[in-house]
This record gives structure tokens, sequence and C-alpha cells, in this order.
């Protein structure tokens, strides 16, 4: 017992940075149809600028509250990370939009590998370690010895994931804007006829998306300590998968999605062993979409015409 | 000044009398492909302020595809089309409905996963929901079916009450130049008359200027003030909607169950 309500804080810390990222991937599936694989990569790009960040607001300007940093890091990672979703969907993949189906998924995999060279080059190879921060939590109970802890860490994650998914969803559900985004999601040439500039909505979608894989960055960064250029891969994928699991194009059902896998992943590496986690996952991926192919909240796929 | 120039002066000319005429839209010489497929031949249409004009042909004659080119998608690869005097033919699809002009597409394409009012927000979307309230009340007025089910989802209601949203969607946008692109394809007669009824009230009551495309050619062209008849991408034949109902070869093969071949009314008309 005491050991599963671990396990399940910890699955849950790792499915709100999942389903984070997984929403970028969902929301640009939704809109335009095509998996941005890239995505993982701006996720990797944004836990750099975090960590340059907070470095720099740390040791150069003398910030002595951690929050106040982490405040701030947050606050400026968003933006500049949007930057770069929209400065690839402006660059790789809008002149190649009409094009064949595949052209802008080529194009999405030499995004990734660009960005994860150029990080590479650009900040070095080695493991880039944070100073620890934030230490300590709250502990919720103790058995034979067993203590059940909640960091204030994971604590932050949680609220931040939250906070933000509730202001992202009156945003989409509740805004001008969203709706334009859902009509886009729907049908881009009636938006286009009711005077939607399709092609700025997009931008937009890709910046939002950016801007929540930054604060995934930033937790991310927040939670482990230790970034790396090849960052963007895995958790690009789990989040992939969440994505499709959830059932790609819908919103709660990334989020849900990314639970269920950052669950899994830790509870697998609980119970069984560390070494096969990754096969955990994929593996209730293949056998949830044997069964469900649209994912778990995803609407049965009707061909657009 | 080069030729080109000058011609460039000349269609300004041209386009400017046409709107002091009150030609509202004025389609000139225009010719759209699906890549190398002509599916519109040197178009001329021109529809006035107030008027009812109708577009009426066969499946494939190109009609829907004139609509799209009036939008702006695909492009006129040649001739030009002006709305109010302002050549639109180059412009993005979204520019063009902000100046004024909204559609009832062809399937009606109402938004499925969103409620009838979010349907209605969206063809507001030009003005930012400034009078929302109020045209909402109007088009409740027109079709007060939609009043009962506001928060609906659009894509679980029946095809009639998706036309009269289709249709109440593009009356938001407070439009000069309304298109209505097959209305009353695959809907109960009844509900035709209805929704043929609406129309006749927007322009009789409104003064709306409505451009209509058109399978079902007798209610149309009764509805109409003038109408075009459209073969294989040319416009053959063009009248009140009168003349154009009493015409034997019009009523041959667009009225009496299309016995005689499209392509014969050419060769009758010249």
């Amino acid at each position: 017992m005491d050991v599963f309500v671990q396990q399940l804080i910890n699955g849950l810390t790792l499915g709100a940075i999942y389903g984070l990222i997984a929403i970028g991937y969902t929301m640009v599936f939704g809109i335009i149809g095509m998996v941005n694989f890239a995505h993982g990569d701006v996720f990797m790009v944004s836990t750099f600028i975090a960590l340059i960040g907070f470095l720099i607001l740390t040791t150069w300007l003398g910030v002595a509250s951690v929050a106040v940093a982490l405040l701030i890091v947050l606050i400026i990672t968003m933006p500049l990370t949007a930057l770069w979703g929209w400065a690839i969907e402006r660059v790789a993949y809008r002149p190649l939009r009409g094009s064949f189906r595949l052209a802008p998924l080529i194009s999405a995999i030499g995004v990734s590998i660009f960005l994860s060279n150029f990080v590479q080059v650009a900040q070095g190879a080695r493991n880039k370690p944070t100073p620890p921060m934030l230490n300590g939590g709250f502990t919720l109970f103790e058995r034979d010895g067993y203590a059940v802890t909640l960091s204030y860490k994971q604590c932050l994650i949680m609220i931040v994931t939250v906070l933000l998914l509730a202001g992202f969803w009156y945003l989409v559900q509740r805004t001008a804007f969203g709706r334009a985004q859902r009509a886009c999601e729907q049908d881009r040439r009636m938006a286009a006829l009711l005077g939607i500039d399709v092609d700025r909505t997009i931008s937009l979608t890709f910046v939002l998306g950016a801007a929540l894989a930054a604060v995934a960055g930033v937790l991310y960064l927040l939670y482990y300590g230790v970034v790396s250029f090849s960052d963007g891969f895995v958790p690009g994928v789990k989040a992939f998968t969440a994505a499709v699991l959830g059932g790609i194009g819908s919103l709660p059902g990334a989020v849900l999605g990314g639970l269920i896998i950052g669950l899994i992943e830790t509870f697998w590496s609980a119970y069984f062993s560390i070494e096969y986690k990754d096969v955990a996952a994929f593996s209730i991926l293949a056998i949830v979409l044997i069964f469900m192919p649209s994912g778990i909240l995803g609407r049965a796929e009707v061909e657009k015409v | 000044m080069s030729v080109a120039g000058i011609n460039v002066l000349v269609e300004e000319t041209r386009a400017r009398q046409a709107a002091a005429a009150g030609k509202l839209l004025s389609v000139r010489g225009v010719s759209a492909y699906y890549g190398s497929v002509a599916a519109l031949r040197e178009v001329d249409v021109e529809v006035g302020e107030g008027e009812i004009v109708t577009l009426i042909g066969a499946n494939g004659a190109g009609k829907s595809t004139l609509m799209m080119t009036i939008f702006g998608s695909p492009q006129a690869r040649t001739g030009r089309i002006a709305f109010a005097g302002e050549d639109i033919t180059r412009l993005p699809t979204h520019a063009i409905a902000r100046l004024g002009i909204a559609q009832s597409p062809e399937g009606r394409r109402v938004f499925p996963r969103m409620s009838v009012q979010e349907n209605l927000q969206m063809g507001a979307s030009l003005h930012g929901g400034r009078h929302f309230a109020q045209d909402l009340e109007r088009v409740c007025a027109l079709f007060p079916r939609l009043k009962e089910r506001l928060q609906q989802r659009a894509g679980t209601m029946s095809g009639g009450e998706q036309q009269m949203l289709a249709i109440a969607r593009a009356l938001m946008s407070r439009p000069r130049l309304l298109l209505f692109d097959e209305p009353s394809l695959g809907l109960a007669p009844l509900v035709v008359k209805q929704i043929f009824g609406a129309i006749r009230d927007l322009n009789r009551r409104e003064g709306m200027t409505i451009f209509l495309v058109e399978q079902n050619a007798y209610h149309a062209l009764k509805l109409a003030h003038r109408g075009y008849v459209l073969v294989n991408g040319r416009v053959t034949m063009s009248g009140t909607g009168r003349a154009l109902l009493d015409d034997p070869a019009v009523k041959a093969a667009y009225l009496e169950g299309g016995l005689v071949e499209a392509s014969d009314i050419v060769e009758a008309k010249g």
C-alpha cells in the first residue's frame, strides 16, 4: 500500500509532464493532420533555454529565491520556445502545405535532427546538471520505516500543470481564438469562408503547443536536475505515444494518455524491472490500439474529404 | 505606359463602371482549372445590388467551381472578379469573406462538433461579437427552429436544420452578398419550400443581394430576377428568370426530366 501510494504520486508527476508535451502533438495533428516529429526536440530546446535562464538569474544576477527564479524562467522560456515553434512551422512546414502527405513528415524529422545536433554543437554533448533546488517535501504517512512523501517539486509540478491546463482549456473552449482553432480543425475551408485566417490559426497552434512544451521543459529540468541534447527523443516519443493512446486529436485524451503512460512506466519500474519500463509502456499502447484503434477518447476516424 | 498597364487601367475603369451601374459582383472572362482540366471557360456573370441571380446547370457543369473561384480557391487563371468595384481575383479566401461576401456552401458544412450557438458565433467572428445578441435575434426570427436548439451539437441535427444553420451562420457576418450553393440538395420537398421561402424573404424584405446555384432549376428560376445556364464550364444562356423558365431548350434539359443532353443546348443556341 505505501509503495503503491508513493508510486502513484511519482507516476502522476511524470504523467503530467508527458501530458503537457502530448498536447502539442495532438493539437497539431488535429489541425493539419501531421505528426510533428520535431515537437520532442522543441521540448528539449526549452529545457536548455530554462537551464541557461536559471543559471543567468541565479549566478550572474544574484536572484536568491529559487521560487522567484523559477517563475521568471517559466515566463521567459514560454515565449522563447514558442518563437521556435512558430519559426519551424513557418520555415519547414508551411511551404510544404498542399504537397504530398509525407513531405511535411520528412521535413519534421529533418527539423528534429537539426535541433538535436544544433544543441549538441552549441551546448556540448555532455549532460548539463543544475544546482539542486526545491529540496524536501511533505511526509504524508509513515509505516514500518517506509515514508510516503510528496516532494515540493512534485507539488509544484502538479499545481502548475493543473493551473495551465485549466487556463488552456478555457482558451480553447471559451475564447474566439479557441473557437477559430476548433473550427479550422473541423473544416479548414469553411473557416476560411467565414473570414478566419487559417494560416495564422495554424501558426498560433504551433505557438501554443511549443509554449506548453516549454512548461514541461521547465518542470522536467526542475524534477530531474539534468538535461542533455538527446532528451528530446525519448520523452518526445513517450508523449506522442500518450497522444495516440488518449486518441490523437483529443485534448483531454492527450492529458489522460500522458498520465497513463507515466503511471505504467513508474509502476512497472517499481514492481517489475526498470530496464523494461519502456517496453511496458509501448506494449500497453499496442494492446490498446488493437482493440481501440482511435485511442481512448478519440473519435472513430472518418477520412476528411 | 505599357500595353499591360493600359489593360489594367481599362479593366479597372470597367470594374468601376460596373460598380457604378449597381453591379455588386462582376465576373468577367473567368477561366479556372483543376490541374490541366478546365472547369470554367470565359465565364461572365454579374449580380446587381438587391437582385437574386441564379446559376443553373447539370451535375459537373462547374457551378460549385464558380462559387469557389469567387472565393479565391481555386483562383481564376484568366479574367477578373470584382466585388463592389474592388478586384478580388487574387485575394486569399478569408480576405474575400471579410469584404462582405458570405456563403452557405454545398453540403452545408456546419461545424459538426460545435453547438448551434458556437456555429453562429463563428459566423459572427468578423465583428468580434459586437452585435451578436441582436443578430442572433434576427436569424432566430427567420428560423425559429434554431432558437430551440442553440446548445445542440450541429452534427446531430437533421439535414434541413443544418441547412438553416448554414444560412443563419452566413447571415451572422452581415454580408452585402450572400452565395447559396445547392441549398435544396438532399432535403425533403417541404423543407426545400421553407428554405426557398426564407431566401425570398431575405431578398424582398431586407434587400439582400443573392447569388444562387441550384440543380433544382424550376424553384431557382421562379425565385430569381435573372438567371444563367452553365454547360461544361461555359455560360450558354442568360436572361430573366421568367424567360429562361419559358425557354424550350431550358425546359427540355432542366425542367422535364432532362431528356435532352446539355450539349444539345449549345448547338441549339449556337
